[in-house]
């Protein structure tokens, strides 16, 4: 069954729609992360243009984001003060971020810039946290191994203006949250994305929050960040695609749902382990669109507003 | 002089229009709704004489369809410190979104390149880049490029030999029309040739637009931006609570 999209003015097919809505949605429920970074490339591949993809699946991850923070909300694994103050950075990051977007865009080379975002944040990211796990894994089998104790006091514990964050069991500066929040809010604006995959280690490796916390957390806020981000694309660019929106997102709330039973099943260390692996995958995906010579040189690229 | 004035009177519409065309389409509008997947026109005529054919030379009919015209930006990738980037880019001013030609011969028969020029009816006399040779040094290769990836993606057709002509009178042929159509008027013109040269043409338009839902949901898009974001928000957010309330009955 083939849907005609009134903004994208293509059509395509509604159940191929509704099942990557539905994979996007199980790892936005399981790991915390929007699913951005691998929806837009996806729909790029299905043949939505590229404007098109990246605002309606902003509005896309709002859905699942809210349907996964719901499940979460009920098993209390969500931090709200924490995405309170996560949040704050991240409007702010994003407003910058927009603008950065402006400047890259007047230069012409705002595809390389993400490409290159991803690649370089995904292979970080991702090779850091599949390391880490790994390890964890292997110690967690080892039963001889007595866990090395973690610095109670790192360097983000030092600074002022502390905050108790009872959810997360924390007592920690304010300032370093802010911080991730912006430096999430920048990226997610320059490259299109949620910034959950960002977002969820920064919030492990950087704030030490406990891993239960961090998917409800990490979703809480990007709701936030998502729905910005749909409201500046459809007033700006009008490229938010309402019919291919609800189409991806039946699947992709469904899927978040089924995400988070699967969640609670697996341990964080096989969690983390999973989604390392599958930044990775994307990570090597784009790289090579980068190093290989490509089939077609030329493309082409419409006026914007026509 | 007023005889002068007849005799010009009588002549004239008899060596402009020894042979017309009488044109039907199988519709003059195409309406996108929301299940549209593309769509055929079938454009057909016959040609009108007064008197026998006129020439030893046999008759052709060109057709073109050409949607609204844009201004499209072809980029070229080179490899810069190993990776491949977009590199140079050429502006070309005038590119139809949809252009189709279809003939009775190939078109080098058809036409000659002087009414070629002057009816632009031809693939390279439709896309047109002025100025583009100051932007790049090989800018026909990006011209070429276009017409190439275009071609690829059914949005520009020739169809040389699909107009079928019976006994120089009654032709016929069907215009496939993409999904990713633009609205807007698509210029439709047939010409009737002998020996290259134009003898008549017709020229009429086929309406595209958007109907119903598609129809409502892209004007709201357009004029009332952030009503329609915050619509989408509020279907968002509704589904994703929908979701999570069917899953929370479901498991209970």
């Amino acid at each position: 069954m083939t849907i005609y999209l009134p903004i994208a003015e293509v059509s395509v097919n509604a159940f191929l729609l509704l099942g990557l809505g539905g994979i996007v949605g199980i790892l936005s429920g399981m790991f915390g992360v929007g699913g951005g970074f691998l929806l837009t490339p996806l729909l790029f591949f299905i043949g939505i243009p590229p404007a098109v993809a990246v605002g309606t699946q902003a509005n896309q991850i709002v859905a699942s984001s809210f349907s996964g923070v719901l499940a979460h909300f009920k098993r209390r694994t969500v931090d709200l003060k924490m995405g309170w103050v996560l949040l704050a950075g991240g409007l702010a990051g994003a407003a910058i971020g927009v603008k950065i977007f402006e400047m890259l865009t007047e230069i012409g080379q705002v595809d390389l810039m993400v490409q290159l975002c991803y690649v370089l944040f995904l292979g970080v990211i991702g090779l850091l946290m599949f390391i880490e796990s790994w390890n964890a894994i292997r110690r967690s089998k080892d039963k001889a191994y007595k866990p090395r104790k973690r610095p109670e006091k790192g360097w983000v514990h030092t600074w002022p203006l502390k905050m108790k964050f009872r959810t997360s069991g924390l007592y920690i500066s304010a300032i370093p949250v802010v911080m991730v929040g912006a430096l999430v809010g920048v990226l997610s604006a320059v490259m299109g994305v949620g910034g959950g995959f960002i977002m969820v280690p920064a919030m492990i490796y950087l704030l030490h929050m406990p891993t239960k916390v961090v998917v409800g957390t990490s979703l809480f806020q990007i709701i936030f960040v998502a729905a910005f981000t749909t409201i500046m694309h459809a007033t700006t660019n009008y490229t938010v695609d309402a019919v291919l929106a609800v189409l991806l997102l039946i699947g992709g709330v469904i899927g978040a749902q089924i995400g988070s039973i699967i969640a609670v099943r697996l341990k964080a260390e096989q969690l983390r382990i999973l989604l390392a692996g599958m930044v990775l995958l994307v990570c090597f995906k784009i790289a090579l669109d980068l190093l290989l010579t490509p089939a077609e040189l030329f493309s082409i690229a419409q006026e914007a507003g026509k | 002089m007023r005889r002068l004035l007849l005799l010009l009177l009588l002549l004239l519409p008899v060596s402009a229009a020894a042979e017309e065309v009488v044109l039907g389409l199988s519709q003059d509008e195409v309406a996108i709704t929301a299940t549209f997947d593309g769509s055929s026109i079938l454009i057909f005529g016959a040609v009108k004489r007064d008197a026998p054919p006129p020439s030893e030379l046999p008759l052709d009919v060109v057709i073109a369809v050409q949607g609204p015209m844009e201004t499209v930006t072809v980029r070229k990738k080179a490899r810069r410190f190993g990776i491949w980037v977009n590199t140079s880019a050429v502006e070309i001013d005038v590119a139809p979104s949809f252009y189709a030609v279809a003939t009775t011969r190939p078109l080098s028969v058809a036409l000659s390149q002087t009414e070629d020029l002057r009816h632009r009816i031809s693939l390279d006399r439709a896309v047109q880049a002025i100025g583009a040779a100051e932007e790049a040094a090989d800018a026909p290769s990006y011209l070429a490029a276009l017409k190439r990836l275009r071609i690829a993606d059914g949005s520009y057709l020739i169809r040389e030999g699909a107009v079928a002509l019976d006994q120089e009178t009654l032709f016929r042929t069907s215009i496939r029309m993409p999904a990713n159509l633009t609205v807007g008027n698509y210029k439709t013109r047939i010409f009737l040739t002998r020996g290259g040269q134009v003898v008549d043409e017709y020229e009429t338009v086929i309406y595209v637009h958007k109907v119903g839902l598609e129809r409502f949901l892209f004007s709201l898009a357009q004029e009332q931006p952030l009503i329609y974001g915050g619509l989408s928000l509020v279907i968002a957010i509704a589904a994703g609570w929908a979701a999570s309330a069917a899953f929370a009955i479901l498991r209970r």
